[in-house]
């Protein structure tokens, strides 16, 4: 089971996952659940692809204008309930 | 053949779908036929397979169609036929698929899943199974797919549900003969730790020839539907009953959308690339995988794939009251049966596709092209013994009742 989405924790992509780039932005083929998702905006596609730089979730998407970045957490979260983000502590375990 | 294309499943997203009319970068859901060579001669075959093609791409060839999906971030591949497995280098390109990062999910009649095989397959990441069965009874199936073919496949789902397989799928085309099946079916799946998939049955291939008497009738539509609504969660379709959506206000889960051309293509196995697995006919041909540019260009510029990805009319659907629902249902089931493309589906809900049907003149209807068909193994398709049973256990060793 994945753990309650935390935007004060560091995500990343999760390395099963691959992204393709498509016209509405991305998208994520997990290749251990077999499942695909769509990243519908470019932003979210980048959001995503540089989560791993950031400290936590909160500093991601600090950048982004206030109207928006209520949007990409949600989006967000919704990634990290289909396995495509992971924690970062995860980093250790899993390679 | 014994595949059709299955999307791997996908949250929905209406606005996506209007995405998708327009065509992706790449296939999602890209069916390849590996062979025509089948050891069953199904009687609606989607493919007309049972003879191998001289021409069929050799391993070479396949290698390199595998290196271009690669590149192109194509995550999987529905592989099918014929037999795949009949193919002498089957293990080896699927492994070689595997470790490019192109998952397969092959359709088989059983015929090679033995002890070893389903255990080595159980121990491959990126690799799916689709077992066909075409009723939860031998005397159903083997009416359709072929005498000894039932115990073939009950033979290979055990194997691969003892070498701990799980979730591997059992696939079904729905006939006017195994819809009473529906719940024995799903008990099957239960019991081996796997999957249930229905499909509709597409008057394509040889199943041109068997379409009139084996579709399920206007009643077994609503049947399916139904049993689809409760059940529909855990039962696979690969999204080919859209055209039933028209029958009640819950949409069945999937794109509800033809992906031909658009998510879906089909590459043969001598290379040709079609719109969808349906429609092996020179109208519905793309290109060739061996012409220069390879698949990926005909993916992006096949003339007939631009065609595909602009929005379409409705034509005479488009008044109907069902069209948001059902999309006017299936190119190919149209183009076999003669209706035009643009018009209702011969099982359109409403009744108008076969209102249609009767005042055209069958031997004028398009004929499936590349007939691979072994000669004079044709089933005595509705023989007096066919008949679905009254009860599970009039037919099944492996019923389940209730």
């Amino acid at each position: 089971m994945t753990a309650p989405f935390q935007p004060g924790l560091g995500y990343r992509l999760n390395p099963d996952v691959a992204l393709r780039a498509e016209p509405f932005g991305a998208l994520a083929y997990h290749f251990g659940t077999r499942r695909l998702s769509f990243l519908k905006a470019p932003e979210l596609v980048e959001l995503v692809r540089g989560l791993g730089c950031h400290r936590c979730v909160s500093d991601a998407v600090a950048a982004l204008p206030d109207g928006r970045r209520g949007i990409y957490l949600r989006a967000l979260a919704a990634l990290a309930a289909a396995d495509v983000i992971v924690p970062q502590r995860d980093r250790s375990e899993s390679t | 053949m014994t595949t059709s294309g299955e999307p791997a499943p996908i949250e929905r997203v209406p606005a996506l779908v209007e995405q998708f009319k327009g065509g992706l970068v790449a296939p999602i859901c890209l069916t390849w036929e590996w062979t025509y060579a089948c050891n069953l001669s199904c009687a609606h075959c989607l493919s007309s397979s049972g003879r191998r093609d001289p021409d069929e791409l050799a391993t070479a060839e396949m290698r390199s169609v595998i290196d271009e999906l690669r590149a192109m971030q194509v995550f999987y591949v529905n592989v099918g036929g014929g037999e795949p497995t009949v193919r002498p280098d089957f293990w080896e390109l699927l492994d070689y698929a595997v470790a490019n990062q192109v998952g397969v999910k092959f359709s088989t009649n059983g015929l090679r899943l033995d002890a070893g095989h389903a255990q080595r397959l159980a121990a491959t990441d990126y690799v799916d199974v689709q077992v066909s069965l075409d009723g939860a009874s031998r005397q159903v199936n083997d009416a359709v797919r072929g005498h000894g073919s039932y115990d073939m496949a009950l033979r290979a789902m055990e194997n691969l549900a003892e070498a701990g397989f799980r979730n591997f799928k059992i696939s079904v085309v729905m006939t006017r003969h195994n819809v009473p099946q529906l719940d024995e079916f799903a008990a099957l799946a239960d019991r081996l730790g796997a999957q249930l998939r229905i499909t509709r049955l597409r008057p394509s291939g040889r199943g041109a020839d068997v379409w009139n008497e084996l579709h399920p009738t206007g009643q077994q539509q609503r049947e399916i539907y139904s049993w689809l609504v409760d059940h529909g969660d855990r039962v696979l379709t690969g999204d080919s009953f859209f055209h039933l959506n028209a029958l009640g206000a819950t949409p069945l889960p999937g794109l509800n959308l033809c992906g031909a051309g658009r998510v879906v293509c089909l590459i043969d196995p001598i290379g040709d690339v079609y719109a969808c697995p349906f429609a092996i006919h020179e109208a519905f041909k793309a290109g060739t995988v061996r012409a220069p540019g390879g698949f990926a260009e005909v993916w992006r510029s096949a003339p007939l794939f631009a065609r595909l990805r602009t929005e379409t009319s409705g034509g005479a659907c488009r008044s109907c009251s069902a069209y948001d629902s059902c999309q006017g249902g299936c190119m190919a089931a149209k183009f076999f049966t003669g209706l035009p493309l643009d018009g209702p589906d011969p099982e359109c809900v409403k009744g108008l596709g076969a209102s249609a049907l009767p005042g055209l003149d069958r031997g004028a209807l398009p004929r499936p092209e590349k007939d691979h068909s072994h000669r004079g193994r044709a089933l005595p398709l509705g023989m007096p013994e066919v008949r679905a049973p009254s009860k599970p256990c009039d037919s099944s060793p492996l019923a389940v009742t209730a």
